[in-house]
């Protein structure tokens, strides 16, 4: 037993907890997590490379304003995914919403989508048709055309059944300005329903971890539950889908891309049971955990209400809940007033997210 | 969600904190000795909700955190042969070794399988009779009897591509120790409820009488810290030494005695160090030699292992005052007081945190507004 030491962890532990590597040398599964190791990896390797003032924009898509002053949107999405088939949906509708999504998030009417498969030798066809009808399945109800696409055979081993990687274009109707920067403190933060669903079904049904539940992915298109937002009320600044990263991801964006605080309440984050017992008995946080259904929004105060009871009446909005306020105090920051009444920072996740011991 | 949400009432809780501020007189000094206590204290921010006389110190039990360096050199050794597939707890992942981590062996090809229990590992051994399935048996009391079964049903199956890499500890030499050391300022501890589940609270009764200090077995929630910590600010106000339970919902004096048993059988006490401590006689378990078929340090002869602390941690020489937290990589953005990295960022008191909380525009000061007013 070595005392000197000893001493030093009853005046304060030394016990260090030892850092992580930081992963510079090779890629990592955490690049992927969407939290600051996605960031950072975004930061290092495309920006320097590929930056340009559209691309700088940092939203969920490109908007590109044309020479007669109307606004395009264009993003894209790849999209992985083990099992391809899980409760809820599967990765031929996550393709297509997911794209959707980020276009809706810029107060785009998505319209037109593209889309390149990636299979693998063996992929049984019927798999195939099924998720190609899915897709079918989730353009219609979205009311967007995919309109050309492109087909590519991997080896068997060289992906995971299929990888689909979708592009979407959309238009900006002229009154509407969204976008990440143009949180002000005093707006209301509403989210459109239960956090953590998708990510939470698709480990279920992935059956590593020994657990078994009912729940089903959340994934859905969410261009028409925008559409009924802005019919109800023009003063939606930011929107967004609290995708990879959860909704802890998404404000914290919002934050560092308007400069200021946000605090959302514990209390009134709408978290379904079985989620929320999954993710205590994994040690999983739902604020970081992927949603495929949900937008987070930032609005004027004096239009929360209408824009609620908006979304209220949405199939893909029944359980939406103001959340939170805009702040000018917390200096840039996300902050988390718990249940018990204290405050805390929530911070991006710092890589792969992973269960804990015990 | 049930038997959680009830304890983290914020009514609830603020009665037992007035409680606590009627009861303390004078400043104390407690340790609450489990790592997910101290998270918990960290992420509902009981520690600033305590009054000013209560200094909570975080204590060494953070299992992933001690497991020795050269036990996560072996494991990356170990992980990285081709015939192997390497399961573990999930946050083993990203600890690093000498020079790597088991999520770098994994993306440079090595078969890297996080479980959630270890019997998932045995169910991987016996649908991969052709390779060779290593489980990281880590981790204090709490998941020694679920690892120890592991162990018996390898045995019951007969199955010889499985092995354990075991790296045990126990929480009461590390009391003993803490308490031990020179110039030790805990006064009172705040013991892990999670390991009193497994092990009832029979043997710290000694403890507390050759200490003289109060022991509270406490759990895990804001209601049950408060629960832990009252009780123990009203043993040192009224100058009683002994153990306390204020986890009465989960343990016991005797503990699970299956769950006791099954860890006598499989596992007998060693010495073991403890990454960042040092040596505590007595502290670890081993497999017995009954069970040393089943031991992947003897299963694989991975040469020599030298290890050396990475640089990249840089505690040590914050709390030595060589270096200051913004010299560290890490500071302020991969390591934060609600996502810490290091043990300075963990303690409240940690040079670390105190940088993080005052250098930025952290919210606190004006919580601590609201709470005067």
């Amino acid at each position: 037993m070595t005392s000197p030491e000893l001493t030093k962890i009853s005046a304060g532990p030394t016990a260090c907890c030892p850092l992580p590597l930081p992963h510079l040398s090779q890629i990592v599964l955490g690049h992927g997590s969407g939290g600051r190791m996605t960031q950072a990896l975004i930061e290092a390797t495309f920006y320097p490379e590929l930056g340009n003032p559209l691309l700088l924009q940092r939203d969920d898509s490109a908007v590109i304003e044309m020479a007669d002053g109307s606004r395009l949107a264009l993003t894209t999405d790849a999209h992985i995914v083990s099992p391809l088939f899980f409760p809820g949906g599967d990765i031929g509708r996550l393709a297509v919403c997911g794209t959707v999504n980020d276009l809706a998030m810029v107060g785009a009417q998505p319209r037109w989508l593209t889309a390149s498969f990636i299979l693998e030798e063996g992929l049984p066809r019927q798999d195939l048709a099924r998720i190609v009808g899915s897709m079918r399945a989730a353009a219609d109800e979205a009311g967007v055309l995919l309109v050309a696409g492109d087909t590519k055979v991997a080896e068997r081993g060289k992906c995971d059944g299929l990888f689909i990687t979708t592009s979407g274009l959309g238009l900006i109707p002229a009154d509407r300005q969204v976008n990440g920067g143009r949180a002000q403190p005093g707006d209301i933060v509403i989210v459109s329903g239960t956090l953590g669903d998708h990510g939470v079904a698709v480990l279920a049904a992935r059956g590593d971890l020994a657990f078994e539940s009912d729940l089903a992915s959340d994934v859905a298109p969410l261009n028409d539950l925008v559409e009924a937002m802005f019919a109800a009320g023009a003063g939606i600044r930011v929107l967004r889908d609290p995708t990879r990263g959860g909704l802890t991801g998404s404000l914290h964006d919002i934050c560092q891309q308007s400069g200021v605080g946000i605090e959302i309440n514990e209390s009134q984050l709408p978290i379904d049971p079985s989620v929320a017992a999954a993710c205590e008995m994994l040690g999983f946080d739902p604020l970081y955990i992927a949603n495929e259904g949900k937008l987070v929004a930032i609005v004027e105060p004096s239009e929360a209400p209408a824009i609620l009871a908006a979304m209220q009446a949405h199939a893909y909005g029944k359980q939406a809940r103001v959340i939170g306020s805009v702040t000018d105090v917390n200096g840039g920051r996300l902050v988390l007033r718990t249940s018990i009444g204290s405050r805390r920072a929530l911070e991006p996740m710092s890589g792969e997210m992973l269960p804990r011991i015990c | 969600m049930k038997y959680v949400d009830e304890y983290r009432q914020a009514d609830r809780v603020e009665t037992v904190l007035d409680q606590i501020r009627e009861t303390v007189r004078q400043p104390w000094v407690m340790m609450e000795i489990c790592g997910g206590q101290t998270h918990a204290i960290v992420r509902h921010r009981l520690d600033r909700l305590l009054p000013d006389e209560l200094e909570l110190v975080h204590g060494p039990g953070c299992p992933v955190c001690v497991t020795p360096i050269e036990q996560i050199d072996r494991a990356l050794a170990i992980a990285a042969r081709p015939e192997v597939i390497f399961t573990s707890f999930g946050d083993m992942l990203r600890v690093p070794g000498t020079n790597t981590d088991l999520l770098s062996v994994r993306a440079a090809g090595g078969d890297v399988r996080v479980v959630y229990s270890p019997l998932d590992a045995l169910t991987i051994a016996q649908a991969n009779p052709n390779r060779q399935v290593v489980f990281f048996a880590i981790g204090f009391e709490t998941t020694a009897p679920a690892n120890a079964m592991c162990a018996l049903q390898a045995a019951r199956l007969g199955l010889d591509n499985f092995s354990l890499l075991v790296s045990h500890v126990r929480v009461p030499p590390a009391i003993e120790a803490i308490l031990s050391a020179k110039g030790s300022r805990v006064q009172g501890f705040l013991a892990a409820g999670h390991v009193s589940a497994v092990m009832g609270y029979w043997e710290y009764p000694p403890l507390a009488e050759r200490f003289q200090v109060p022991i509270v077995i406490t759990g895990f929630e804001p209601l049950d810290l408060a629960w832990g910590i009252l009780e123990t600010v009203r043993m040192l106000e009224a100058g009683e030494v002994g153990v306390a339970n204020a986890y009465q919902r989960a343990v016991t004096y005797q503990g699970n005695r299956p769950a006791q048993l099954v860890i006598d059988q499989v596992f007998e006490p060693c010495d073991r160090n403890w990454r960042g401590i040092g040596l505590i006689a007595g502290s670890g378990w081993r497999l017995r030699p009954a069970y040393a078929s089943f031991d992947a340090e003897l299963r694989f002869d991975v040469g020599p292992i030298r290890s050396a602390e990475s640089e990249d941690c840089i505690a040590g020489r914050i709390l030595q005052g060589l270096s200051k937290p913004t010299d560290c990589p890490a500071f302020g953005s991969a390591c934060t007081p609600e996502h810490p990295l290091g043990a300075t960022m963990v303690s409240s008191e940690g040079a670390c945190a105190a940088y993080y909380r005052y250098r930025l525009n952290a919210p606190e000061p004006a919580l601590l507004e609201e709470r005067r007013a």
